[in-house]
């Protein structure tokens, strides 16, 4: 068992030696993940593991894997893709270049699901996708745009739920149990580190995805995430987030206007 | 009365339901009272495709506020909330939700363990947590922790339930207050405080 107080000397710690800052982190799910860690990695004790994380580097980085949630997929939610292929790429499409971020973007499964996107609406040529996220490691898998060949079949049904016409199986090579995704996908996109609690805005998009990155974030944090995505917006731009995730607590809900049942909003002022 | 009346009031009942487990919730709804002084939050193994149909279903059959939880909702004593599909449920310490859409636990997301210890751990003794039907062993490790923290651990009678595995092994492995049909649910539910 790990206590409240324990949780708050870890998080100190990677704040004074590593600049991570993981104190705004929605606590619940935290403590859970690190209670997690500590019986995965088997530490007899508290002391042991934050002087493990404290000294070791190497195990800060699984540490730091290990504490976010990379779980994702492609296609992940058919209808929202639905959405953006119906009512959202129509209207960038009449712009003469088209910049998306993918905030928190882990592996990259949604990234790649974008650039589809945007190749079947003949936008990609003229399209760059910013895919950033705080750990360099998930960082490297979206490089080079490689996913498990056993998932395919899933995403291939989510795919054409969400209006894909085409055969799925086309957008990749299967070699050794794995897909790698056309290097026509991955050449438009940009990657790079970038941490929500620190880093600042650093564009101008037409679309910022954060889908499922909130929800680990307490209240304060998401406000100020938010006014970061807000200054990163164009006019008329479009700000997509996770199916359970929302606007209501925010300062910024007044510049903004939900457009359907999903959670896609464009900035109106 | 002095000071022997330490026992602090329910904020929060939990239910945890898999197959098997709806049918009793549309029996036992439409039979609680209007004025709950506690919340209600509910989780059911549910197919991902169900969207939130479940909870407009769920809604008709109960004359209390029916939610399904959006991240950071406030919980309210009185209204009844139910986790989204395909995310596990926390409590904060604020009384707050909030979301994870980290790795399935016993096989599920939601898990019903996951929310029973989240829950535990902000409400102590002033928690209830129900254990209904189901062909699974979710929930029995959260009722653990809800004993362990000092709160009321209950089960569906398993001679009652469509499942009966999931509430016969939390009886196997952690302390059970009461076994309840879902006529004795209902009058537990209205006469809990």
């Amino acid at each position: 068992m790990i206590e409240d107080e324990e949780v708050e000397i870890l998080l100190t710690d990677l704040v004074d030696i590593y600049g991570y800052d993981f104190t705004s982190y929605s606590r619940a799910s935290l403590k859970r993940r690190i209670i997690r860690l500590v019986s995965i990695d088997k530490f007899p004790s508290f002391a042991e593991f934050r002087y493990k994380v404290r000294t070791d580097e190497n195990y800060l980085k699984r540490f730091v894997e290990e504490i976010t949630v990379n779980v994702t997929e492609m296609f992940r939610d058919p209808s929202f893709y639905k959405s953006l292929r119906e009512d959202i790429l129509p209207v960038l499409g009449t712009k003469p270049f088209i910049r998306v971020w993918h905030a928190g973007c882990s592996t990259g499964e949604e990234v790649f699901s974008m650039a589809i996107l945007l190749k079947e609406a003949g936008l990609l040529r003229k399209s760059l996708l910013y895919a950033t996220d705080l750990n360099p490691s998930v960082l490297d898998k979206v490089r080079k745009g490689i996913f498990p060949l056993q998932q395919m079949k899933h995403y291939s049904e989510s795919y054409i739920e969400s209006g894909g016409l085409k055969d799925f199986s086309e957008y990749y090579t299967a070699n050794y149990g794995q897909a790698k995704f056309d290097r026509e996908l991955s050449e438009k996109i940009i990657i790079s580190t970038h941490n929500l609690v620190s880093d600042s805005s650093f564009n101008e998009f037409d679309l910022i995805l954060c889908r499922n990155v909130l929800i680990y974030f307490d209240k304060d944090l998401q406000d100020r995430v938010l006014k970061l995505f807000d200054a990163s917006l164009g006019t008329l731009g479009y700000l997509a987030l996770g199916t359970k995730e929302t606007l209501k607590f925010s300062v910024i809900q007044n510049k903004y206007k939900q457009l359907n049942r999903e959670k896609i909003w464009k900035k109106v002022m | 009365m002095e000071e022997s009346d330490v026992t602090s009031s329910v904020k929060a009942l939990l239910i945890g339901g898999s197959a098997g487990s709806l049918q009793v919730l549309f029996n036992l709804l439409p039979s609680l009272h209007h004025d709950l002084p506690f919340a209600m939050i509910v989780v059911l193994h549910r197919r991902h495709s169900a969207d939130s149909a479940l909870s407009e279903l769920l809604a008709t059959k109960s004359v209390l506020p029916t939610h399904e939880v959006e991240d950071k909702d406030v919980i309210r004593p009185g209204h009844i909330y139910l986790a989204p599909a395909d995310y596990h449920l926390l409590v904060e310490k604020d009384e707050t939700f909030s979301l994870d859409y980290s790795e399935k636990v016993n096989f599920s997301r939601p898990s019903i363990d996951v929310t029973f210890e989240s829950a535990a751990e902000v409400y102590g003794s002033s928690l209830a947590a129900l254990l209904l039907s189901g062909a699974n062993e979710d929930g029995t490790k959260g009722l653990m922790y809800v004993k362990k923290m000092g709160g009321i651990t209950l089960v569906q009678d398993p001679e009652t339930a469509q499942m009966p595995y999931m509430p016969h092994y939390a009886m196997l492995h952690a302390v059970i207050d009461q076994v309840l049909n879902i006529r004795q649910m209902s009058h537990y539910i209205n006469n809990l405080r």
